[in-house]
């Protein structure tokens, strides 16, 4: 089956050790749902390209047209890759910026989606800003969140005692999403514009 | 096609100034728009309804009541009645009494309104909201077409042998709109009794209003109303116009910019591009108006925007010239020239009577 995987990465540098792990993390499962006899469509939001368009959708309540085309990616997808900076010991305002204007306009967009959480940080030590800020927030949208989450941290580009660490995590993740995303269905047309009969409302639905 | 304007009823400073208007001079300037509205050959004005400040439309009916008092022609609106935390009873007997002393130049536009807090000040939930719409406007219905009423629901005390008074002048309760910018369930109430669905028609792109007016036209046609093309429809919309487009667009960039609803976001330029406002000549508001047509369908009921912000009041006045005197005509004989024969006008008091 032809799966949609949107990758988003919040990185703010150019390039952006954010997109690197990104762009690492979609390899991988690309190849992983392959592997399983699906085809891979992965598509890439930069979050930083819609940075002026979320702003003015926070303080204007309606999403530019091309926000709209990045927030209909996320939305359309068979499952998740996100990836954040580590700020201020948390994912970055940006990326929060942008799953906030995703909720608005549609409350139920990522409910069920498989998503492989990703983080890059100036330190390791920042590692845990995956279970204590980025799980949460995706439970909070009602994903299924794989169980490995991957942090990269500086030495993880080279020079770590363990070379492969990093590379080995990647796997193991893209594996457990592509597996969640392979075990389900087709993803059900979803339309919020879908009336609820009157008579279900005057009864109390 | 019925043409006017409505009103949110803000204050707000004007930028040049500083100075705000008193609740007072609002207040008083809003009759003078009304009244202002009816000299210019338009057909509607409505009012909103807010709990807080920085508004002074707390009580609708008392101030379209004395409007109705000094005009004779201009239909009296809401922009909108909040079904949400009005007691429907209330609502009922009100706006009832407003169409008797209107002389049947009323109708209304039912919202939820979007301020959190005036739920609870008004000792409901916000999470009710859709609920409390759909149940209480059921009851207003009952109330405005049963003389006697035994009624029981979640939401306010039950009723036993209770009789809404005055009843709606010759039988007929006014027309009824729904206002909804992005609630799908209210496009779907609106269908189900065959009233009308109104749309602001501000802020928001076109793709997005013509979702929701398609439901609710195809809805309209699902419950047995009619063809979707016979939907009631209304629209909203912002103008500010000057004789050169390049004077509206530097006179109203201020007003814009402070905004408390477009300032800080879009820009003036981006905002005419992806929304319906439109700021400019005559005939670049007629064609952007026309437009509406286009991307909605024929409608009935288009209200312009073009007070509040801190707009001084000779420049609201001066719109309702522009309006009045070159937008108007223009638009009724262009709109007039496209429409199909079987596209309904929207109901007034003496149509509904006339097909009791």
């Amino acid at each position: 089956m032809r799966r949609a995987v949107a990758v988003v990465s919040a990185g703010l540098g150019r390039p952006s050790s954010s997109r690197l792990l990104a762009d690492r993390l979609a390899e991988a499962a690309g190849n992983e749902l392959r592997e399983l006899g699906d085809e891979a469509d992965m598509r890439v939001v930069e979050v930083r390209e819609h940075a002026h368009d979320l702003v003015n959708n926070l303080v204007s309540g309606y999403p530019s047209p091309e926000l709209r085309g990045a927030l209909d990616t996320v939305a359309g997808a068979d499952g998740l890759i996100v990836v954040t900076p580590t700020f201020t010991a948390s994912y970055s305002g940006l990326f929060k910026a942008f799953f906030e204007v995703l909720d608005l306009l549609d409350h139920d967009a990522l409910t069920d989606k498989p998503v492989l959480i990703a983080a890059t940080g100036g330190t390791a030590r920042h590692s845990l800003v995956l279970e204590s800020a980025m799980r949460p927030l995706f439970t909070y949208l009602r994903c299924v969140v794989v169980p490995t989450s991957v942090f990269a941290a500086p030495e993880d580009w080279g020079g770590a005692s363990a070379p492969d660490l990093l590379a080995r995590r990647i796997g193991r993740a893209a594996a457990q999403l592509a597996e969640e995303i392979h075990r389900r269905g087709a993803r059900a047309h979803r339309d919020p514009f879908e009336p609820t009969p009157f008579q279900e409302l005057l009864d109390g639905g | 096609m019925q043409f006017g304007i409505f009103t949110v009823g803000d204050i707000a400073p004007d930028p040049a100034t500083g100075r705000a208007p008193t609740e007072h001079e609002r207040i008083t300037r809003m009759v003078e728009t009304a009244l202002k509205a009816e000299e210019a050959g338009l057909d509607v004005y409505a009012t909103g309804e807010h709990h807080n400040p920085p508004f002074v439309t707390s009580s609708p009916t008392t101030l379209l009541g004395y409007i109705a008092a000094r005009t004779s022609t201009i239909l009296l609106s809401t922009s909108t009645t909040l079904i949400t935390t009005n007691d429907p009873v209330k609502i009922a007997e009100d706006y009832a009494m407003l169409q008797h002393l209107a002389g049947g130049r009323l109708d209304l536009m039912m919202g939820r309104g979007n301020t959190g807090p005036v739920y609870p000040w008004f000792g409901k939930d916000i999470h009710d909201g859709i609920s409390l719409a759909v149940e209480n406007y059921a009851l207003l219905r009952r109330l405005w077409r049963e003389d006697v009423v035994d009624w029981q629901g979640r939401f306010r005390t039950p009723l036993q042998s209770f009789t809404s008074t005055p009843r709606p002048l010759d039988g007929v309760p006014p027309f009824v709109w729904h206002g909804s910018i992005r609630s799908p369930e209210i496009a779907e109430q609106a269908a189900y009794y065959g009233d009308g669905f109104f749309h602001n028609n501000i802020f928001w792109p076109k793709e997005h209003t013509r979702r929701m007016i398609d439901l609710y036209r195809t809805r309209f046609e699902h419950y047995g109303h009619g063809p979707a093309d016979q939907a009631i429809v209304g629209l909203g919309g912002q103008v500010f116009i000057r004789r050169r487009s390049q004077d509206a667009i530097t006179e109203f960039r201020p007003f814009f910019d402070h905004s408390p609803v477009y300032g800080n976001g879009p820009s003036l330029e981006e905002t005419m591009r992806q929304t319906p406002l439109s700021v400019g000549s005559p005939q670049e508001v007629i064609d952007r108006t026309l437009r509406f047509r286009e991307d909605f369908g024929d409608y009935q009921r288009q209200l312009f925007n073009v007070d509040g912000m801190g707009l001084p009041h000779k420049a609201v006045l001066e719109q309702i010239d522009f309006l009045g005197e070159e937008v108007v005509p223009v638009l009724r004989k262009e709109f007039a020239a496209i429409r199909p024969a079987h596209i309904p006008d929207a109901p007034t008091h003496e149509s509904l009577k006339a097909a009791r």
